[in-house]
């Protein structure tokens, strides 16, 4: 087993992306997430690798674009106000039905917010973001470890489904150290027949593009790509299941929310309260089926989320409102005390009994 | 077992390399770790903060609100965290920097002049492991491989940096005050 070394967030994202062969990065700093670019300028020209700080988040965006056309692994990172930047070109990227990696170190908003983590972004990473219909492959790693295993596994992912793949953290996932095992390096075993790379006068000219003027054509391409996302809400969700055995309530969080919350669970079994966890690891697609099978077993459930409440839309529907949901949550760059779900979970307690 | 550790000071002071240095020490002797900066507004000229926890466990929050040790290296640092440690916790105080005294009594509070200390064997700017080396003494943190911890956060470059970090450290753990 290699060494495990000490590492912050964003440089395990960083060093996970160049071990997945990654070799082209685009960015534009914006704290909490500047070490994924800082990682990348020091990096990228040592290893015959592209690294580019451009004069936007927009522009950014658009040589993910042109790079992602061409068939190689790419990506790009922000945090909340650039990656709002940066929708108009993941739409196009959806659109065109091609593989890249965003990443987004959310901090506290609406606006320029603040620079402390936050998870108000969730709207906007799993519904779409930018126009037209389409979705990301969500991942919200919940450890430093996690950062540089699902970096990996966004890339496999957006090339298995030729679709853009996000990385949702927070700012405090991307600036904590933790141990991490780097993955082992590994690169793209997609064949690309689509990338335009030159025809060498063998074959047809491939063209990257999301303009369809016949409407007919554009509907096409639109049940098309939902019937990809079906399969990838089929066999994609991942989650983690936490002490849910014998749980009678039911905590719901990802990322930093559910570090805070594993705190409180613990600290209710110790009171006597049975209460397990279960933390949806990628947030689209989101583990529907786990969470409806939870609601035959727990009296309730509690969101926990650094927004005003945005995941519990999610949970409402995947359990169809048959449990109390409730929820307990800080905004603006403030993070719940494992005190604070504690005291929401007897709350929840108190109505289920009522 | 888990203890939660916060060192603050001012920018500058090295608290989160210090931090860092604690963080490996626990990372070495087979334990949990976690390091979380403070990274908002306040590094701009006013207070630092980290907090590490170490533990037999995984770490859950990285968040310490309530340390088990608290690291001080400024007035405003011990203003806001004296009362936030647990009863029973330990604090350390950079005395050359800080001239009052703790007013808690269930605490075990400990005086360090550790920027002096640094000063007058040449190293100023390692105030920091001194009071990191008394830290390490009193709680045991890390003691084991002090030497291996501080290999991972001095670069292989600065090599000579490694023995007046070793210095620093050891008078801390050897100061009785």
């Amino acid at each position: 087993m290699a060494d495990k070394v000490l590492m912050k967030g964003n440089e395990a994202i960083a060093e996970a992306a160049i071990l997945a062969g990654c070799r082209h990065y685009f960015g534009y700093p914006i704290t909490p997430q500047t070490e994924i670019a800082a990682y990348m300028a020091k990096r990228m020209p040592k290893i015959g690798g592209v690294f580019l700080q451009a004069e936007s988040e927009i522009s950014a965006i658009n040589m993910v674009y042109g790079v992602a056309g061409a068939g190689f692994r790419v990506m790009t990172s922000s945090s909340s106000p650039g990656v709002s930047l940066k929708q108009e070109g993941i739409s196009y990227i959806a659109g065109a039905d091609l593989p890249a990696l965003i990443v987004n170190v959310q901090r506290g908003g609406p606006g320029l917010g603040g620079i402390q983590p936050s998870q108000s972004d969730y709207f906007q990473a799993t519904k779409g973001g930018g126009h037209g219909d389409y979705r990301l492959i969500v991942l919200a790693p919940s450890s430093v470890q996690e950062m540089a295993d699902m970096t990996a596994k966004a890339f496999e992912l957006a090339e298995k489904y030729r679709m853009p793949a996000m990385l949702l953290a927070d700012g405090t996932m991307g600036q904590m150290m933790e141990p991490v095992e780097l993955p082992e390096p590994s690169e793209s075993k997609v064949e690309k027949p689509w990338a335009v790379t030159g025809t060498k006068k063998e074959r047809k000219h491939n063209i990257i593009n999301s303009l369809y003027l016949n409407p007919e054509e554009l509907e096409r391409t639109n049940f098309e790509r939902y019937e990809r996302y079906k399969t990838i809400e089929e066999n994609e969700v991942l989650y983690e299941s936490y002490k849910m055995e014998d749980a009678e309530y039911c905590v719901v969080a990802f990322g930093i929310a559910a570090r805070v919350s594993k705190n409180a669970v613990n600290a209710a079994r110790a009171r006597g309260l049975k209460v397990g966890m279960i933390r949806p690891i990628t947030l689209w697609p989101f583990p529907k089926d786990v969470l409806a099978k939870a609601a035959e077993q727990v009296k309730g459930f509690l969101s926990v989320e650094l927004s005003m409440g945005q995941m519990i839309e999610d949970l409402r529907l995947a359990t169809a409102c048959r449990r109390p949901v409730h929820l307990c949550n800080r905004a603006g760059g403030m993070i719940p005390s494992p005190e604070e779900v504690l005291d929401a979970l007897n709350k929840l307690k108190g109505e289920c009994e009522a | 077992m888990t203890t939660q550790i916060l060192i603050a000071g001012f920018g500058g002071q090295g608290v989160l390399f210090a931090g860092k240095f604690l963080a490996y020490g626990g990372l070495l002797s087979g334990k949990q770790v976690s390091w979380l900066p403070s990274y908002g507004p306040e590094m701009r000229g006013g207070t630092a903060n980290c907090s590490i926890i170490i533990s037999d466990e995984p770490v859950g929050s990285p968040i310490v609100a309530n340390p088990d040790v608290l690291m001080v290296m400024n007035l405003p640092s011990l203003d806001k965290y004296e009362n936030a440690t647990v009863p029973g916790g330990k604090i350390f105080i950079d005395s050359t920097l800080i001239a009052r005294k703790v007013e808690r009594t269930d605490v075990d509070a400990f005086y360090i002049p550790a920027t002096k200390m640094a000063q007058d064997a040449g190293y100023p700017t390692l105030a920091n492991m001194v009071l990191m080396g008394k830290m390490m003494k009193e709680t045991g943190l890390g003691a084991d491989c002090l030497e291996a911890a501080l290999k991972k956060v001095v670069s292989a470059k600065r090599a000579e940096l490694l023995e007046v970090n070793l210095k620093a450290l050891k008078s801390g753990y050897d100061y009785e005050g």
